[in-house]
């Protein structure tokens, strides 16, 4: 099986062994349910492999592509190294701080203003109350909506919404970026903006690993490519040959 | 997968996902602060009223009670200076319930960030009890203004009794909370459940009538298993500490009741351990079962 040469110079930020995630589809949601359906002896759950038997070694400074097709475990896998997922069998490690903008914007609240919930959402990524008073008016300028910063959240427009969400979460302190389909935040101009932020922050030594469906975007974004197949690793190398091996399938 | 991964040094890895339980949350306090704030910013938004429906609520509660108990039942005239002793427990009582039901749902409530972020799980069912705490400091004031107007002669021991009472209720209802909360997120009967608790929690301590009336009509050994309640223990230590410097000094408290509360407080912390642990088990499955 292909594979990278060894890219990773420093210790890794993400290591991953073995790593097996099933999912159990309860059939049953009460006490009651489960107690008759036992009776019955009908299956109380069936379970499905999200992930199997999954390694990978990421480095620092690497900018990692997850690939595959929907329902591939790219999303459970970036689950798994955030932490809000614990994995069934195998190991998780990472190393310095990881922050996700996996569906930026889920720790917003609409009846709080948009100062309030930058440093909510900064604090929910990690931040501390001096790091985000730092980086407050960096985050602010960069979303682009200076003037309805005391307005609530939920007279925002969607797009001022997501840019205010996006630039609390990429101006987060972080070693490790997880970023799973949110580059489709707001109009072209700031697409272009929020690449280069990345771009920088991967010049910076950040270490990324990067889910999204546009395959060309995320080609030239991530110089290696991981293509999951049914919860198992079929290709990891580099990302354009990753993304050949998936149109060819 | 033919070539595994080569063995590393692992120092300085950790396993995401995996925190040190109540100690992060001290760890991520202002966090906490911060949610604090939401919830308790949010709670009446919207409202015409707003804060003033966290004096209304007991207000009303009182009233009721009071006419139903204190005039029709006639408590008014057998127990000295019945309004005080009601409002006291009542509002520890309310404590206790508010902060045990809304820490048990704070997970599902949550649910929306728990499944994308992750962050120590048990922010949440600590913040509904200081949430609860907040909305429970005026009507302490309150009951603290009444006494005073009515000649209260508290001693050092009452006064601290008051704290003791406090940390008993608090530390149940967190662990309890987390207990039953953990497990609201796959079965949600627990909240109905809790739900029931909450009703009975009001009538199995003395907060409407005296724990004498209790006394008169069960066995000693029974009576003993009420007074060992640490709910009843923390709501005479509040009668202790409001209204009892505030009687003629006749009317009786319960047997040995600062060892109860300390029995009481040790059967507290017991049960916020287990809550803590029953949590640890769970949590591992909240992002899939939410």
């Amino acid at each position: 099986m292909p594979r990278t040469s060894d890219t990773t110079t420093h210790a890794p930020r993400i290591y991953l062994r073995n790593v097996s995630k099933r999912f159990r589809l309860r059939h049953t949601h009460s006490f009651k349910e489960s107690f008759i359906a036992a009776l019955r002896g009908k299956q109380l759950s069936t379970s499905f492999d999200a992930l199997h038997d999954v390694n990978a070694v990421i480095g620092e400074g690497e900018s990692v592509a997850l690939l595959g097709f929907n329902g591939s475990g790219k999303s459970t896998l970036l689950k798994l190294i955030s932490g809000v997922l614990v994995p069934d069998d195998g190991d998780v490690l990472t190393r310095g701080r990881i922050a996700g903008l996996i569906e930026v914007g889920a720790g917003f609240h609409p009846d709080l203003s948009g100062r309030e919930n930058v440093y909510l959402n900064g604090a929910i990524l990690g931040m501390t109350r001096a790091e985000i008073d730092a980086r407050f008016d960096e985050i602010v300028t960069f979303s682009e909506i200076e003037q309805f910063i005391d307005t609530e959240v939920k007279h925002y427009s969607s797009g001022m919404f997501l840019r205010l969400a996006f630039s609390v979460a990429i101006h987060t302190e972080v070693d490790v970026l997880l970023v799973d389909e949110i580059l489709s935040v707001g109009d072209e101009p700031f697409q272009r903006k929020c690449l280069a932020k990345i771009r920088e922050l991967q010049r910076a030594g950040k270490t990324m690993v990067v889910v999204s469906h546009d395959l060309e975007m995320v080609s030239s974004l991530c110089g290696r490519g991981i293509l999951l197949e049914h919860g198992r690793v079929v290709f990891d190398g580099d990302s354009k040959d990753a993304v050949s091996l998936m149109r060819s399938r | 997968m033919t070539d595994s991964v080569p063995p590393l040094d692992l120092r300085g890895f950790t396993r995401p996902g995996q925190g040190s339980g109540l100690f992060d949350v001290i760890r991520r306090r202002y966090l906490l602060s911060l949610i604090v704030r939401k919830d308790v910013g949010v709670r009446y938004r919207g409202s015409v009223l707003g804060w003033i429906w966290s004096y209304v609520k007991p207000a009303f509660q009182f009233v009721v009670f009071f006419f139903a108990l204190g005039v029709f039942l006639r408590l008014n005239n057998s127990t000295e200076v019945y309004p005080v002793y009601l409002f006291s427990g009542m509002i520890l009582v309310n404590l206790f319930n508010e902060a045990f039901s809304n820490s048990t749902r704070s997970l599902v409530d949550n649910g929306a960030l728990i499944k994308k972020i992750f962050l120590p799980r048990e922010l949440f069912p600590v913040s509904a009890t200081i949430v609860a705490i907040i909305n429970f400091l005026p009507q302490a004031l309150v009951t603290l203004i009444v006494c005073l107007f009515v000649g209260w002669h508290p001693t050092l021991v009452k006064i601290v009794g008051l704290f003791v009472a406090l940390a008993i209720v608090l530390v149940l209802a967190t662990g309890l909370g987390m207990l039953f909360g953990a497990m609201n997120v796959s079965f949600r009967d627990s909240q109905n459940f809790v739900e029931l608790i909450v009703m009975v929690v009001t009538w199995a301590s003395p907060v409407l009538y005296p724990w004498t009336a209790v006394r008169s009509v069960l066995p000693p050994w029974l009576l003993e298993a009420y007074l060992l309640n640490p709910i009843t223990s923390a709501v005479e230590l509040f009668h202790a500490g409001f209204w009892y410097p505030t009687t003629s000094g006749a009317p009786e408290l319960p047997p040995h009741l600062m060892l109860n509360a300390l029995v009481g407080l040790a059967v507290s912390i017991l049960l916020l351990g287990v809550g803590q642990l029953v949590f640890k088990r769970f949590e591992g499955r909240f992002a899939q079962d939410l």
